[in-house]
């Protein structure tokens, strides 16, 4: 097997709280040794001077639209973009074509991705048959087939029976159930955040209440089964403010947002541009800030890109008439280190956590540390080098950024899965 | 002055000029339009992806009367029903180079979507519950008709503000001359944060309070097929927001009566209103013409 040393970089380790100049060395897949002076013979090496050697990147929400809608994307493209972007480890929504709720959809989907991603792809599936909030999926057979939770992103389950019986089997199994927040009555119809923009602009507007009821029915469902339960996408300040409750309160509750929910507000609807057209909507300045707020106390678990392609064409189209979401993996970190990092609000190493032990704690993945003999899964970033983000270049098949054209100092350098250079900044 | 897309970004001074210009191409009593050649050989296309007639007509007479060519597509029957994209449409017709294109969508925002992939000056006629930029110039030239300036009106537009473009274009073009304007309707109608949409704006959920001392009262047609929930019901809304002979009272006794057509006698105002002395809703559709003229000549000329 191959061995690789990384030379030279500030290594930073959450978990182990480790955070000096020292060099990596890799040998068959895993961490064999982190300290200063490393050396070995007939080994390649990776010059990381200047630059952060971090555990390898977790996304844990993605949408990689295979099976059946592989003209947005494919397992194959968006873990390559997902490697451009520095994550190592991508967990895949299961609002596919068919819906991820049985084994077989599970074990497609990691077969599938043992052939040709570049990352590790961890698929999350169904609560309910086709996402439809009825009946609960197969959820035991895919815990087998190898899903590491469950949700029905995108299509919420309403039926508040229907979920607890969920998170009880979720507790059952040991893992967590992620919930999309959004009570579809109230939201019904909506295009953008409602508030004063909403209003000046015409359009309809998703209220901020809309996340926050179904938070709250959410984490009384937790108290009552004691489940795990994850916030997929956080967007207001009120749901921050409950989860931090929660937490104070001993639940086992977890969240995370996206980089574009801390980065941008509401303001930008103005252009009728969809590629600020998502789901949870862009909410007002208010709400960023509490968004940041938490991620600074902590109260905020994870970053997570809710990489969510679409074709060109179904983009370019009347703004109610184009679908919710954008694509983020090849932005997360750029825009976490000017947002978060180079504003003063967080350390390079809270912005490691984020990527890292967070989602890797909310998963119970054995990864997103640099132990000796954990698997090598290393992401490598600069938090300087100035670059500019151009979505026509993109390794996704979907080119629906927002960010298209955006400056950026930091972004990643190279991505390390199991040892191997699987993408490297030329 | 590239294409016209809303109120809101719209400078004063343009809005004057507009105005100024519009009041020369309005025919003196009892006349018709002069016919001018100031837009000769210039084709301009009429493009409704939403039913209208007065608008589209109002368009059609202002055009010729300049002397462009005209021609008109209701594009509900066309192309659009066969799947074409509205880029598609847009792109298509553009190929066959008429020199602006006046176009009304029921989606908001439609025509800025079109002004950012096209070079070709796009007049916004109305897009979904946002702007309808020629229709707030009318309502300021027909308002200027009857008092020496906006500045220090007390305006008060009633009716079903939420999905109202005209509405929105109003209280920007007003709020840049320094109106008072008060909104009110049914609550479900007139959500709270108008109130940010410009300076000078307050609301109000009571008929009376809205009235009182109102230089120019504009009803709002109910937009029931842009509701998407069950509507009040008729009488009720016409016992609470139907404007009566009472409610003259209310206003300055000069207070004059608007509506962007086309009015609902017995739902958002009574008969007696409507051909009262008090109402100019007929001048409004004559000045829709003229200032219609003057947007297309300053766009294309």
């Amino acid at each position: 097997m191959s061995s690789l040393l990384i030379k030279g970089g500030r290594v930073i380790d959450p978990a182990s709280g480790f955070d000096a100049i020292a060099d990596v060395l890799v040998r068959d897949g895993k961490t064999e040794a982190v300290g200063t002076g490393l050396a070995a013979e007939g080994v390649a090496v990776l010059d990381a001077k200047g630059a952060i050697v971090a555990p390898g990147f977790i996304d844990m929400h993605v949408h990689l639209r295979e099976p059946g809608i592989e003209h947005a994307e494919t397992i194959e493209t968006g873990a390559r973009a997902a490697a451009a972007g520095g994550f190592t480890t991508i967990c895949c929504m299961p609002n596919t074509m068919p819906v991820n709720d049985s084994d077989t959809v599970t074990s497609y989907i990691i077969q599938r991705a043992k052939q040709v991603a570049a990352v590790n792809v961890f698929p999350i599936g169904a609560i309910t048959k086709g996402s439809l909030g009825e009946e609960l999926a197969a959820i035991e057979s895919m815990r087998e087939a190898g899903i590491v939770a469950i949700s029905d992103d995108g299509r919420p389950v309403m039926n508040s029976r229907v979920m607890r019986r969920a998170m009880e089997l979720a507790r059952a199994l040991d893992i967590p159930v992620i919930d999309h927040c959004e009570d579809l009555n109230l939201s019904a119809g909506g295009d953008m955040h409602e508030g004063a923009q909403s209003v000046r602009l015409g359009l309809r507007g998703i209220p901020s209440a809309s996340e926050d009821v179904m938070v709250a029915r959410d984490l009384l469902l937790a108290e009552l089964t004691g489940a795990r339960f994850h916030v997929a996408h956080l967007s207001t300040s009120r749901s921050v403010a409950m989860v931090a409750y929660a937490k104070s309160k001993g639940l086992r509750v977890s969240c995370e947002v996206t980089p574009h929910h801390f980065a941008i507000t509401d303001d930008e609807l103005a252009t009728y541009d969809s590629n600020y057209k998502m789901k949870p909507p862009l909410r007002c300045e208010h709400d960023v800030e509490a968004v940041i707020e938490g991620i600074v106390s902590g109260v905020i678990d994870a970053i997570a890109t809710d990489h969510a392609p679409h074709a060109g064409s179904e983009k370019m189209q009347e703004f109610e008439r184009c679908p919710f979401g954008i694509t983020g993996l090849e932005t997360a970190i750029g825009l976490s280190l000017s947002e978060l990092v180079h504003k003063g609000r967080i350390s390079v190493a809270r912005m490691i956590e984020l990527f890292t032990t967070g989602p890797a704690n909310i998963l119970g993945l054995e990864r997103g540390t640099l132990k000796p003999g954990t698997v090598a899964d290393i992401t490598v970033f600069d938090t300087e080098f100035e670059w500019q983000y151009d979505a026509q270049q993109s390794c996704s098949k979907s080119r629906n950024s927002p960010f298209h054209g955006r400056r950026f100092r930091g972004g990643p350098v190279a991505t390390i899965v199991g040892g191997v250079v699987k993408w490297h900044r030329e | 002055m590239h294409g016209l897309l809303d109120i809101e970004s719209l400078p004063r001074p343009e809005i004057e000029a507009i105005l100024e210009r519009a009041r020369f191409f309005q025919p003196p009593p009892n006349e018709t339009y002069r016919r001018l050649d100031v837009l000769r050989g210039k084709t301009i296309v009429n493009l409704f992806f939403e039913a209208s007639t007065r608008t589209r007509v109002s368009f059609e007479i202002a055009a010729k009367r300049l002397g462009a060519d005209t021609l008109s597509i209701a594009a509900s029957g066309s192309s659009v029903s066969k799947g074409e994209s509205l880029v598609d449409t847009l792109n298509t017709l553009a190929a066959m180079r008429p020199h602006a294109i006046v176009m009304r969508h029921a989606a908001s925002g439609a025509p800025q979507f079109l002004a950012r992939h096209l070079q070709i000056p796009i007049v916004n006629a109305g897009d979904g519950t946002h702007e309808h930029p020629t229709q707030a110039l009318l309502d300021a030239r027909t308002i200027l008709d009857q008092r020496p300036r906006i500045e220090g009106l007390r305006v008060a537009i009633i009716g079903d503000i939420a999905h109202s473009r005209v509405a929105r274009s109003n209280v920007h073009l007003l709020s840049k001359f320094g109106a008072k304007i008060v909104l009110c309707g049914p609550p479900q109608l007139v959500p709270r944060e108008l109130e940010q949409l410009a300076p000078g704006v307050s609301l109000a959920f009571n008929m009376n309070e809205a009235l009182k001392d109102a230089d120019v009262i504009m009803m709002l047609r109910v937009q029931l097929e842009r509701q998407h929930e069950a509507p009040m019901a008729a009488s009720e809304y016409f016992r609470f927001y139907g404007l009566r002979l009472e409610h003259l009272k209310l206003a300055k006794p000069d207070a004059i009566v608007m509506h962007p057509g086309p009015i609902n006698r017995g739902r958002e105002l009574s008969s007696e209103v409507a051909d009262s002395q008090s109402s100019v809703i007929l001048n409004q559709v004559e000045n829709g013409v003229a200032v219609r003229m003057a947007v297309l000549e300053r766009v294309l000329g």
